[in-house]
């Protein structure tokens, strides 16, 4: 596989997709929604409790299952892109022609995950770098020091994070390359929110405690099924069935 | 399937002495391959630059090459004007235009053509003959897909016509002259008894009437139409006209599909 090919077929998908405002609006939109949302309602916490010991508290408890929504977050964003990435093509017929040129599957499929990969990743860092900021401003008088960054919060943006948006990149790369249509892709490959928002569940349950050793546990068993979903992905992407079965 | 797009169900197919089916083979027949789909597929948001220069990067072209030969794609194509604006603001024929250039971005040794005038207005239909005859002149292989049997005749050296399976393969006039050759058709004032049988005595080819309209099946016309004339003259026929035509690529077209049918 040559990576330098990989690079082109998702340079040529970031020209695409910059010219898509409805696509960079959607990428942008929801995690700094979700920053905005966070932000609000830590303050909301330090506000009620006036301050004291008991907001804090509770906040110290919050804060990384707010933080958990990240990887939440990167699991949904690849989905506008990667349900793109093969049905958008069919869509527009351009799939053809680029299945003709001398690239590999694995490096069409390669260069469709760094499409949907990087902008995802951009994103969710964003809205959390905003998140985490205004945070920190807000509770630094009630914590007596900064809460963010700390370990979970990294395990979770550094490692989580990523393994979630790949597992999501791969379902959704299978997905749409089984579907005809854009929406049926995307509604599809939302379901790849499931795993995360039962981590999210289960932490809220105190079936699981947030921390950075959990995330950590987390990670290392999303990496396996990300390993598993790879190896699923290439062995669904049959170029035949891609351009003779779809209607 | 000789694109190397789906996979050959059984039988063995080679281009340019690689072999389609082999994986290996597969990435080199694709190298040596332009394709001008039927539907043109180019990313319609970006420039009729971006497409080309994707592309070129997509067939390994490097940077120097790329700079060269889109510039000389773009203004043989008469595109060069609309570089930077975006394939979807395109004509069809524009577009199609596009493909071409496209395709051969690489500069490939066989260029596949699936239906290249298909959809588009006269005026664009011939742009692209045109363009299909000047490669033709570069010594490009191309491997023509048309339902446009008119087409096909004026344009390809060999023709093969397909209809489920491969039906017959030559030159337009072979296909043509597999059908029955060319007919001699003589315009009476009347057809009478006497004419039939003296053009019947002459025992040539195939003799039918319509109307007051004979034609006869003749090999060499230059020689067989003074006899059939004379002979017509001789039985008291009054002549209107003569003309000698010559079956068409649709009539062997035809001719092969019945074939097949009432087999």
């Amino acid at each position: 596989m040559r990576p330098s090919k990989s690079w082109d077929v998702a340079s040529k998908d970031f020209r695409v997709f910059l010219r898509k405002k409805n696509v960079i609006v959607s990428m942008l939109a929801f995690p700094l929604v979700i920053a905005i949302l966070l932000t609000y309602v830590a303050g909301f916490v330090i506000g009620r409790a006036g301050g004291g010991s008991a907001g804090s508290t509770a906040l110290l408890l919050l804060l990384p299952s707010f933080t958990f929504y990240y990887a939440i977050v990167a699991s949904i964003l690849p989905t506008t892109i990667a349900s793109y990435s093969l049905v958008g093509e069919k869509v527009e017929k351009s799939l053809e022609p680029l299945l003709a040129t001398p690239m590999t599957d694995e490096e069409i499929l390669f260069g469709k995950g760094i499409a949907a990969f990087l902008p995802a990743m951009l994103a969710t860092y964003l809205g959390a770098s905003i998140f985490m900021v205004s945070t920190d401003l807000l509770t630094r008088d009630a914590f007596g020091y900064y809460y963010f960054p700390n370990l979970g919060a990294g395990t979770i943006l550094l490692l989580l994070a990523p393994l979630s948006a790949i597992m999501s990149i791969e379902v959704n790369v299978m997905i749409s390359s089984r579907v005809s249509d854009v929406r049926v892709s995307q509604q599809l490959g939302l379901l790849t929110v499931f795993p995360m928002a039962g981590i999210y569940l289960a932490g809220e349950l105190g079936l699981l405690s947030f921390d950075a050793i959990t995330f950590f546990v987390i990670s290392a068993f999303l990496l396996i099924v990300d390993l598993l979903l790879l190896y699923a992905t290439r062995a669904t992407f049959r170029r035949d069935e891609i351009l003779t079965k779809w209607k | 399937m000789l694109c190397c797009l789906i996979s050959k169900t059984s039988g063995t197919a080679r281009v340019a002495g690689y072999e389609v089916g082999n994986a290996v083979d597969s990435l080199k027949i694709r190298k040596l391959i332009g394709l001008v789909p039927d539907n043109v597929g180019l990313y319609e948001s970006l420039s009729a630059y971006d497409n080309l220069d994707f592309y070129g990067k997509f067939y390994d072209c490097t940077e120097a090459q790329r700079r060269e030969s889109i510039p000389r794609f773009l203004k043989m194509l008469g595109l060069w004007e609309k570089k930077d604006a975006a394939a979807g603001t395109f004509s069809k024929g524009m577009k199609q235009k596009l493909a071409i250039a496209r395709a051969l971005i690489h500069d490939p040794q066989i260029l596949f053509m699936d239906e290249p005038t298909a959809n588009l207005d006269p005026e664009a239909a011939v742009a692209v003959r045109e363009i299909i005859l000047e490669l033709k002149k570069q010594r490009k292989t191309i491997f023509l897909n048309t339902h446009n049997l008119d087409e096909a005749q004026r344009i390809c050296d060999r023709i093969g016509i397909l209809n489920t399976k491969l039906r017959a393969v030559g030159t337009p006039e072979e296909l043509e002259q597999s059908v029955r050759g060319r007919m001699t058709v003589v315009q009476l004032e009347r057809v009478n008894e006497a004419v039939l049988a003296a053009l019947k005595d002459l025992r040539l080819g195939d003799l039918s009437v319509e109307g007051n309209r004979i034609s006869v099946g003749v090999t060499s016309p230059e020689k067989e139409n003074p006899t059939i004339l004379d002979a017509i003259f001789r039985a008291g026929g009054r002549i209107q006209s003569v003309n000698v035509v010559g079956s068409t690529l649709e009539d062997a077209y035809l001719r092969l599909v019945r074939e097949k049918e009432k087999a």
